[in-house]
């Protein structure tokens, strides 16, 4: 759950009965968890995040919500790092993530980011074909064997039900996909470098209502392995498919909790207004 | 009035098309009107016989391949100065760098230098480093003249990528080293066009090879021998004051005008055949 940290213990032993999913809170505390503590975020004059202090549970989605410049991407990218790319992004707090603090000196920027596969908002296909795309990220990591490549990338193909779709094909271009099954396929190669954590940045947002459900079913699916946190602005995308929401607003968290609950139960204003439409 | 106005702009928009058709119809046509009955086959397989300028035997294959040797060797040399450049200016410095402002702005300076002044410079330059007129001489010079214009335009196409593949590839943890590779092959067909626009400037330039690869009648067999140009022969068979040679110039003309060509069709095929995967 996405709670602030001080409410994190009573959360955590109290089991959300009425949240019809299956959420393994006791786990919460455990090592595979993404703790944010204090984390404050500049671009250049700008304060973009504030103080955000938040643990996401593993093995559930966890669902970002809030007004467009709220600052939900900023807060995805400095979960692997790669705001690493924009110098003028000053990041201060602390992110832990397998009780690994990712901002510490000395810490691996590639080996923080290959625990995270990140599904972008549009697909992205790297310039190569099917099979490629999905080896991809095992061969710079190291696999060499033809055998385990195979393997690996038939593996995750079917994972996100895209192989008997390509199985023919798996040599031609992934550009010559259909957008939603490129969102798959971006998928697929994130898995393929065997992450702990799947973010995605409104990954359905420029998906037809078809891939979009696909997407979605995927991702309920991944949450028995993986800790899913999507970004999202669709509320009823967040109301179907999360465990947990965050609201921001203007940088700040204003509330979380359990899906049921933040919807039913909102404890803020803001939220309620949020909720009711009254800006968006 | 106002139709007026719309009326005159549109003449003189059609105007400056035709005055564009015009020049290069003109262009072509003087050089195959003039050309074509001097083009022979001896005209592109021997080299000059004794004769040659006083319209007896011979062809200008000495400078067809000075011209395709120093172009080759100058386009590897670049290649291999550029893509590293463009990729760190891109790729490895920050967007708002002060050093990839500093390196594109010189490159426009050295894109303005005249090629005489390339010349002169190689030429000082193979003087210092204890060279002869050879084609050694002209593929380094001729590698200066064209790799301005070849990282400007690999620049260009590789400010234009979006943002979002390079992030995808840092994503699945690439080191920048292995995002460059995979870059670099969405970035073939703008290599091709830097390619192209670079050997258009190289083949065609006179002044740079005119002190530093020389003139001769023989085809070079090593870097260290002197080397005949297209451009060159051109030049000195439109001076000469027989009829007969000056038409071979125009049909040397041809000649370079074709290898361009060729030179450009074949660079696009490989070009597509490479990045038949872009997206």
């Amino acid at each position: 759950m996405i709670i602030p940290n001080q409410q994190l213990e009573t959360l955590t032993v109290n089991p959300a009965k009425e949240i019809n999913r299956t959420a393994p809170l006791k786990k919460v505390m455990n090592n595979h968890t993404i703790r944010i503590e204090n984390l404050n975020v500049y671009i250049e004059d700008q304060h973009i995040l504030k103080d955000i202090n938040l643990a996401i549970p593993e093995k559930s989605i966890t669902c970002i919500i809030g007004p467009s410049g709220c600052g939900k991407t900023t807060f995805l990218k400095t979960l692997n790092r790669m705001h690493d790319e924009t110098p003028e992004v000053k990041i201060k707090g602390k992110v832990y993530i397998d009780d690994l603090n990712i901002y510490e000196k000395g810490v691996n920027v590639i080996d923080t980011r290959k625990k995270m596969g990140l599904l972008a908002q549009r697909p992205c296909p790297l310039p190569m074909s099917i099979f490629d795309n999905v080896a991809y990220g095992p061969r710079i990591h190291g696999t060499k064997r033809r055998k385990a490549i195979n393997h690996i990338v038939i593996q995750y193909l079917q994972y996100v039900g895209l192989w008997d779709e390509v199985r023919g094909r798996v040599r031609s271009p992934a550009s010559r996909l259909s957008i939603g099954q490129q969102q798959r396929l971006c998928l697929a190669r994130g898995l393929a470098i065997e992450p702990e954590y799947i973010l995605g940045d409104e990954a359905t947002s420029s998906l037809d209502p078809l891939s979009t459900k696909i997407i979605e079913e995927l991702f309920i699916k991944l949450k028995e392995k993986y800790t899913v946190i999507l970004v999202t602005h669709t509320l009823r995308q967040a109301r179907r498919i999360a465990d947990y929401i965050v609201f921001m607003y203007l940088g700040k968290i204003i509330e979380s909790g359990p899906t049921e609950e933040f919807f039913n139960n909102p404890k803020k204003q803001l939220t309620r207004e949020y909720l009711s439409g009254s800006f968006s | 009035m106002k139709y007026f106005e719309e009326k005159i702009f549109k003449i003189i928009m059609i105007g400056a098309a035709v005055i564009i058709l015009g020049v290069l119809v003109y262009i072509i046509g003087t050089i195959f009107y003039k050309g074509v009955p001097s083009l022979t086959w001896d005209m592109i397989t021997k080299v000059p016989s004794g004769g040659f300028y006083l319209g007896k035997e011979g062809g200008v294959l000495n400078a067809i391949a000075g011209s395709v040797f120093i172009i080759i060797g100058s386009l590897a040399i670049s290649l291999l100065i550029s893509i590293p450049l463009v990729m760190y200016i891109n790729f490895y410095l920050p967007k708002k760098s002060l050093f990839s402002n500093v390196i594109r702005f010189s490159l426009d300076i050295l894109f303005g230098v005249p090629s005489i002044v390339y010349g002169a410079f190689g030429f000082a330059l193979m003087v210092y480093l204890g060279i002869k007129v050879s084609l050694m001489g002209g593929i380094i010079t001729v590698a200066m003249l064209i790799m301005p214009i070849m990282m400007r335009s690999l620049d260009e196409v590789t400010r234009l990528l979006s943002r979002e593949l390079p992030d995808a590839l840092l994503s699945l943890g690439s080191t920048k080293y292995e995002m460059t590779k995979v870059l670099l092959r969405q970035l073939m067909p703008g290599l091709m066009t830097a390619i192209l626009l670079a050997m258009g400037r190289g083949i065609g330039d006179a002044a740079t090879v005119l002190f530093t690869a020389g003139y001769t009648d023989n085809i070079p067999s090593s870097l260290g021998q002197p080397a005949a140009t297209l451009p060159l022969a051109i030049f000195f068979q439109l001076g000469s004051p027989v009829e007969e040679v000056q038409n071979r110039g125009y049909a040397s003309a041809i000649i370079l005008t074709v290898i361009i060509l060729i030179l450009s069709f074949s660079a696009r095929y490989f070009s597509s055949k490479f990045s038949k995967n872009k997206i």
